[in-house]
């Protein structure tokens, strides 16, 4: 890499750092970005903030990581398969434990999504074959590079990229074109009215909690190669929380654009400033945009009637 | 069945109620004051640490309980008034000063925190104070001439009037005081103009206001109040810990000490107290349960598997906490036979939306 920059001088040197930067932080971003996302959907649905989201994308991970090494499937399946039960394992969480709290103040429901983390984090590590381990998936992007005028891309980054773009617009379509879809979104406007249009609220926030643990499940997948998979890999749910925060926690495309402004901002503090700034930064920033925003930049403002 | 009959305004300002209370706090007041001879080295332990959160938990019940503000971050405070402890006690300043420092400060600090909080709800102010604490944390891990970084600093034993209380008995009189007195100092402010404030707050802030109660200004002395009572309890913690580092002051401290509150009752000072029992003997139960698992599965998930659980069971089934159970197990008692389900029962309650309609 030295001997590329020599070549090309110093001062297009800092711009293919700067690139080689960006690229990282929006894959890193991306990640943020769907956990974010769980968070978001199951905001506008319930006002029920997850804390849990970070623990079930683990949980996604190791359920991955059971079919795609211990049973040996194909990615493809793998990603299928941990989506499937994870989506299965959401509804669950909301069938036993958010439904009896439904409508109890928000702070209330905060605490038991963070038993629930608990436990959900605690079950991986006393379940035979996954444990404290630190695990790795095979996938099929291995570490190949693509060289763009001096920016080294490697592929895993950029697939990242990718598939969160294709899952992105596959939720998109989702939502704006199935009945299931356009039923999530009457229900996260005004429960009331979707329930006299004859949605069956209950099981709507049902779905939306499988949705959600689904879509933790394919960014723990994504995750994987990164950080790798061990039972304390949920505290990155703790770094989405910004990127919810930053987009405003009720938005959507909100979720998407904090995840990358979070991941991007912490790829270039971890290179340009001191040492420990990288872990406060999206922290730093979430405090900077909650005193000029303090709903964040996409979220919803309006007066609380008594 | 007991009927209190009030003939006279004073009976409302009384600490205690009527004699039966007089009589059972000077039973419980007899007893801890008598804990050293009846206590073990183990069980005097543990009282230090319930005492201890119980001054946390005062002051987070203060700020949650009463004020209704979540707070995410009050490790932070924790390690405020724990540094500022050791530190100060490390330049050879007499405790009165130091602790009063330690409590002072961590208000200033909680002023701090505070003044975002006159403009975030709800979840939002969870995050800011989450944000808080994270970066609190990571503050202290690299103030490297000032704390000690990662490796962590040792505190000696309390010296008061040049006296060192080295023996556990002299520390736990010492922790016994500091609780009363923070207990009745909350017992007063909660009677006063300014913890009926704090109360409407927590019942509507649209109407406290409409009321003529002042937001800014009382939301930042909830803070304020909150940390410093979580300072005095951070600047002990680090007397009875004997070492302090900053992954004790991490975000799951601060989880725990919200479930002190939780668990023992959101709303009443007692709770706090309960709630702190629970707490430290938890893991002891936990300790003991780990026997019974079956070889091969690792035991340090347990831990965290039960805490969970207890925190979604307390949640689901229990809501007023352990003193609410109290409550109810004594108004069985009471009304003997007449006591109905649904004496306790919360009121119906719809689903209240925080959005804009």
């Amino acid at each position: 890499m030295a001997g590329a920059f020599c070549r090309i001088g110093p001062g297009r040197a800092v711009l293919v750092d700067l690139l080689q930067l960006l690229v990282a932080g929006v894959s890193l971003g991306c990640v943020y970005a769907l956990v974010a996302l769980g968070f978001v959907l199951i905001y506008k649905a319930t006002e029920t903030v997850n804390f849990a989201q970070g623990d079930l994308m683990m949980l996604g991970a190791f359920f991955a990581l059971t079919s795609s090494v211990m049973l040996g499937w194909p990615y493809w399946a793998t990603i299928l398969f941990a989506a499937a039960v994870m989506a299965a394992v959401g509804m669950l969480t909301e069938r036993l434990v958010l439904r009896p709290v439904l409508g109890h103040p928000a702070f209330t429901v905060v605490m038991i999504t963070i038993g629930v983390g608990y436990v959900v984090r605690g079950i991986v590590t006393m379940v035979p074959g996954w444990g404290t381990e630190t695990y790795q998936i095979p996938t099929p992007f291995v570490e190949d590079v693509w060289r763009l005028g001096g920016v080294v891309l490697p592929v895993q980054q950029l697939t990242v990229i990718g598939m969160t773009a294709m899952l992105c617009a596959g939720l998109y379509l989702f939502f704006r074109f199935s009945t299931l879809g356009v039923a999530m979104q009457a229900t996260s406007q005004n429960q009331l009215a979707a329930y006299y249009m004859g949605i069956p609220v209950r099981r709507v926030n049902m779905m939306i909690w499988g949705l959600s643990a689904a879509v933790a499940a394919f960014a723990g997948i994504l995750l994987a190669p990164v950080t790798f998979i061990h039972s304390n890999m949920g505290f990155i749910g703790l770094k989405a929380f910004p990127a919810a925060v930053v987009g405003g926690f009720g938005s959507v495309p909100g979720a998407i654009l904090g995840g990358l402004i979070i991941g991007v901002v912490e790829a270039l503090a971890g290179y340009y400033l001191p040492e420990g700034f990288k872990d406060v930064a999206a922290y730093v920033v979430v405090l900077v945009v909650l005193l000029a925003w303090p709903s964040g930049i996409f979220g919803e403002t309006g007066r609380k009637k008594v | 069945m007991r009927f209190i009959f009030k003939t006279d305004y004073e009976q409302d300002l009384r600490l205690f109620r009527h004699g039966g209370q007089k009589f059972w706090y000077g039973v419980l007041g007899a007893l801890l004051l008598a804990a050293p001879w009846w206590a073990g080295d183990y069980v005097m332990t543990q009282l230090h640490f319930v005492l201890i959160y119980s001054i946390v938990g005062f002051g987070l019940m203060l700020l949650t309980g009463f004020t209704g503000q979540i707070s995410l971050g009050h490790a932070a405070f924790l390690a405020v008034g724990a540094y500022t402890e050791a530190l100060l006690q490390a330049q050879g300043m007499p405790f009165v000063v130091s602790i009063t420092s330690a409590a002072l400060l961590s208000a200033a600090v909680g002023i701090i925190v505070g003044l975002p909080a006159l403009r975030l709800k709800g979840i939002y102010l969870a995050i800011a104070t989450l944000a808080f604490n994270v970066i609190v944390e990571e503050i202290t891990a690299r103030w490297h001439s000032l704390t000690g970084g990662n490796e962590g600093m040792l505190v000696k034993a309390v010296r008061v009037m040049g006296y060192a209380l080295e023996t556990d008995a002299q520390f736990y009189y010492l922790c016994l005081a500091l609780t009363v007195i923070c207990a009745l100092a909350c017992i007063n402010l909660l009677r006063s103009p300014t913890g009926r404030a704090f109360i409407a707050i927590r019942d509507s802030e649209i109407s406290a206001s409409c009321m003529g109660v002042n937001l800014a200004k009382y939301k930042t002395m909830a803070f304020a109040i909150s940390a410093a009572l979580t300072g005095v309890g951070g600047a002990l913690y680090a007397h009875k810990v004997g070492f302090i580092s900053p992954e004790q002051f991490g975000l799951f401290q601060s989880i725990e000490l919200i479930t002190i509150v939780i668990l023992g009752g959101v709303g009443f000072l007692h709770g706090a107290v309960l709630g702190a029992a629970f707490i430290i003997v938890l893991p002891q139960l936990i300790s003991i349960a780990k026997g019974w698992l079956p070889e091969g599965t690792a035991p340090s998930g347990l831990q965290a598997v039960v805490f969970g659980l207890v925190l979604i069971l307390f949640i689901i089934f229990e809501p007023l906490g352990l003193y609410g159970r109290w409550l109810k197990i004594r108004a069985w008692f009471e009304l003997f036979p007449f006591y109905r389900k649904g004496m306790f029962r919360r009121q119906k309650s719809y689903m209240k939306s925080e959005r804009l309609r």
